[in-house]
């Protein structure tokens, strides 16, 4: 194939058994729509062309480009080209294949990892990535505490870096950590030179880091553009990319366009070359017309509304089955998001490895709903709305995302007597409300690439999201963990999905994907394997 | 004349310690948490280890009672240091001193447009012999003011850079990136300004002086810009003080919806992010603007008008 798309077949199987036990952390903000598939058409033709730029559109700037610190999406865009990781994710299998490590070893509890690096990659200020300069990287993270939020829970347990050789090194935990081998893979542990570790964390954020990846930074002017020129002698790519050596384009400009409607117009005057913020209400113009779109579904938890099951009226599982019968996903994807759209079809989306359709158990179903209500003795008031002892069936949900979808279900949820009333507001000021915990449901998405994120999420063990007291799917959850075995693991991860649906523990609604809209003259941009954009192999036509 | 300066300083000094603290404690009182924005845990709720945001709030001295931080940030403001920004870790004055000229050359060319064009049109609007003319150039103020520069913005940028393609949209490069925010921000004020200065000149045409000018020989054009303007423009001139904070809040949309780095753009960002030392400092500098502002305006008073005295005199003659 002569398309410098990512290749999607079988890898060697060195790392087969391991590609499962992982976890892609990864605060996402803002982003596309909602989840689709086709992550095909990127419109690419003919041989790559080496050289240009490209210039990509940003919705804000987040005051920091540090890989090792960013966790919203558009920085991410930026910081992930900067670095190479030990560990790559292919975006069609969701296998974990070399990158900066040739082979691994992981202990039979997975406390202990042991990487082989491979001869010859250097950062971009020509130090060698020997197995000290990981060991530094590590540390430093751990060090960075608060600022390196995504990269410092990846390292939980963390007990240090042993070094044997220059092209070998141990990781120890304290505990078993599954979902390391996967966060390897990850910007967030991406390495940058041991220089860099001497910075502050301030002068890591504007750009003066020194990293691994095929680019580097060139400029950084706030709130304006972030300039990456490519890394002159980068000849380590990983086995996910589809070509070896340097990167195709000289330059990838990100420029920072706030408003949502000067985006498409900036593309649509070829102002600009890509981006991935289009809005749903806009996409249709860039479907051809010279423009390609290209959609994938962020792989980890679908947006749903989360039961807080010690507040009175969501311990009530009659309520939460209801609700989540009485949600018609389908309409929500034909009318508030685009066709290439999908409803939730399990707990978690369909682009993450392992994850289980429960088509079945999320279909429409409002007589259903509404004969769990009445049996459960919500009796319909002269409102409309359902009431039990006094108390009517209402509830407030706090968030900042997309008000679309929601508005939507609580059309939908009135139909069967459920009074769901939306309380849209800033990030901040959500954040605050959830730390008071005052709430019956919570509402939001995930992006993680390796189904332990719902272990993480649900167990009681865990996070115990529901703040409910263990049961039969904890221990499911907890054995999924542990499981080596591919096929013994998704079996584990759909009977758990299965329960938490049944006993409306998660209540999905649609899945986030990330949309790339792009002119015609540019290729090969696409999704790495927790859906964050790659430009690795991207090239323009020459202008 | 030195005591009438001090003592509007001494007043200015009592603005910028007011909205210093105003801003302060409505901050204060956002329900937020600017150590877990600073953490990223904002988006996708990636739990924070509650140890690190412990950490991070000593680190920025979050954890203090709200009167000492009060002090010590009021202390600090004095010596103009704002403290390190909870975003980026870079001195927030800094920050606001790097937007400030992108900012400062907008608004100036901005305001030499609105006054240029409100000018112009108010003359226009009075000049010419025939009544209908004059009540179709008197209607187009109000217009001006009633729309919200978020839709001009648009507006222009969909015709002349999407579709005609003659200016870039986006960015701060070259003086063709200034043209259209700049007419964006202008319109508003510039409209505001034509409004009270046509109604001014129109009174102003009535009076004696006038009616000798005439009786002089003048010719129409020579009565308004040689006679009546000058007198007419002191009610637009006391507006001059206002226009100039309507500018720095124009700034915010116009910098947006352009993409342009400036100090409304900051000032977004930061309050989004909850990041108060950078909020401080801006709320500081535009306070200060507005102060400088007036006073400058209100000893220029008397160089219009000779029979504009200064504030004491005024005080003596009303005893």
């Amino acid at each position: 194939m002569t398309t410098p798309t990512p290749r999607r077949g079988a890898r060697p199987a060195a790392a087969a058994t391991l590609a499962t036990t992982a976890l892609l952390l990864a605060a996402c903000s803002s982003g596309g729509t909602g989840g689709g598939s086709g992550d095909a058409s990127t419109g690419a033709d003919g041989e790559p062309v080496a050289g240009g730029d490209l210039r990509f559109a940003i919705t804000v700037d987040s005051r920091c480009i540090d890989p090792q610190q960013v966790g919203n999406n558009d920085a991410i865009a930026v910081a992930r080209q900067t670095v190479a990781s030990l560990t790559a994710q292919d975006p069609g299998t969701g296998e974990i294949v070399p990158w900066l490590a040739e082979s691994w070893e992981v202990s039979d509890d997975a406390s202990s990892y042991t990487f082989h690096l491979r001869e010859g990659a250097t950062y971009a200020d020509g130090t060698p990535i020997d197995a000290e300069s990981v060991k530094t990287n590590f540390d430093a993270i751990v060090a960075l505490g608060a600022t390196a939020s995504l990269g410092s829970q990846y390292l939980v347990g963390y007990e240090g870096t042993t070094v044997a050789d220059p092209q070998t090194l141990t990781v120890d935990f304290a505990q078993p950590s599954a979902q390391f081998l996967q966060a390897t893979s990850t910007f967030s542990l991406g390495l940058l030179s041991p220089a860099s570790a001497d910075l502050t964390p301030e002068e890591r954020c504007a750009g003066d880091y020194v990293g691994s990846g095929p680019f580097q930074v060139d400029s950084y002017t706030q709130d304006q553009e972030i300039v990456l020129s490519k890394v002159d002698g980068y000849d380590w790519s990983s086995e996910a990319d589809g070509h070896t050596g340097e990167a195709y384009l000289d330059t990838v400009t990100f420029q920072v366009i706030p408003e949502s409607s000067v985006r498409a117009g900036s593309l649509a005057s070829g102002q600009i070359d890509a981006t991935a913020a289009i809005a749903a209400v806009d996409q249709p113009q860039f479907d051809g017309n010279g423009f390609w779109l290209q959609q994938r579904a962020n792989p980890g938890v679908a947006y749903q509304l989360f039961p807080k099951e010690s507040s009175p009226l969501a311990s009530d599982e009659a309520v939460r089955v209801a609700i989540s019968k009485g949600i018609d996903r389908q309409q929500i994807v034909d009318t508030v998001l685009t066709e290439r759209d999908q409803a939730a079809s399990g707990v978690l989306s369909h682009s993450t490895p392992l994850a289980a359709d429960l088509g079945d158990l999320l279909a429409y179903d409002p007589d259903g709903a509404e004969e769990l209500l009445d049996d459960a003795g919500w009796v319909v008031g002269d409102d409309g709305i359902r009431e039990k002892d006094g108390r009517k069936l209402s509830t407030t949900v706090t968030f900042w995302q997309d008000p679309a979808p929601l508005e939507l279900v609580q059309q939908q949820l009135r139909q069967i007597g459920v009074d769901l009333q939306l309380q849209h507001v800033e990030i901040a000021e959500s954040t605050a409300i959830k730390e008071s915990g005052d709430f019956d449901f919570d509402y939001y998405n995930l992006t993680r690439s390796d189904p332990d994120v719902l272990r993480l999420i649900f167990s009681a063990n865990a996070r115990n999201i529901n703040d409910r007291p263990a049961e039969e799917v904890d221990d499911l959850l907890d054995r999924s963990a542990a499981a080596t075995d591919p096929d013994e693991r998704g079996q584990l991860i759909e009977e758990a999905s299965r329960l938490l649906v049944e006993h409306g523990h998660a209540i999905p609604v649609y899945e986030l994907s990330t949309t790339i809209a792009a002119a015609d003259r540019v290729h090969g941009l696409a999704f790495e394997g927790s859906s964050r954009l790659d430009f690795y192999g991207a090239w323009v036509d020459p202008s | 004349m030195a005591r009438y300066v001090a003592r509007r300083a001494a007043q200015g000094l009592f603005v910028l310690w007011a909205a210093f603290t105003i801003a302060f404690f409505v901050l204060y009182l956002l329900p937020s948490d600017p150590a877990a924005l600073a953490a990223g845990s904002g988006g996708e709720v990636a739990s924070v280890d509650p140890a690190l945001l412990d950490d991070l709030r000593a680190r920025y001295g979050l954890d203090r009672p709200v009167l000492v931080q009060y002090a010590d940030a009021l202390w600090g403001a004095v010596r103009l240091d704002f403290g390190p920004s909870y975003q980026s870790g870079a001195p927030a004055g800094s920050l606001v001193a790097q937007a400030l000229p992108q900012t400062l050359l907008l608004t100036g060319v901005a305001l030499t447009l609105a006054v240029l064009g409100g000018t112009a049109l108010a003359v226009a609007s009075v000049l010419p012999r025939s009544r209908w003319l004059r009540q179709a150039l008197s209607a187009l103020p109000p217009v001006g003011v009633a729309l919200p520069t978020f839709v001009i913005g648009l507006v222009l940028l969909q015709w002349l850079s999407f579709r005609a393609g003659l200016l870039p949209a986006i960015g701060n490069a070259g003086w063709q990136s200034l043209v259209l925010p700049a007419v964006t921000l202008a319109i508003p004020p510039g409209a505001q300004l034509a409004q009270v200065l046509s109604r001014s000149l129109r009174g102003t045409l009535g009076e004696p002086y006038v009616e000798t000018a005439r009786a002089k020989g003048a010719g129409r054009l020579r009565v308004q810009l040689g006679h009546a303007l000058r007198n007419a423009a002191i009610p637009a001139f006391t507006m001059l003080g206002v226009l100039v904070g309507g500018l720095l809040g124009g700034a915010v949309v116009t910098e947006t919806v352009f993409s342009r780095v400036g100090l409304g753009r900051l000032t977004v960002q930061s309050v989004n992010t909850q990041d108060v030392p950078v909020v401080l400092a801006i709320v500081v500098l535009s306070a200060l603007v507005f102060v400088v502002t007036t006073l400058v305006v209100d000893l220029l008073y008397p160089l219009l008008d000779p029979r504009i005295e200064r504030a004491p005199t005024r005080k003596a003659v009303a005893a």
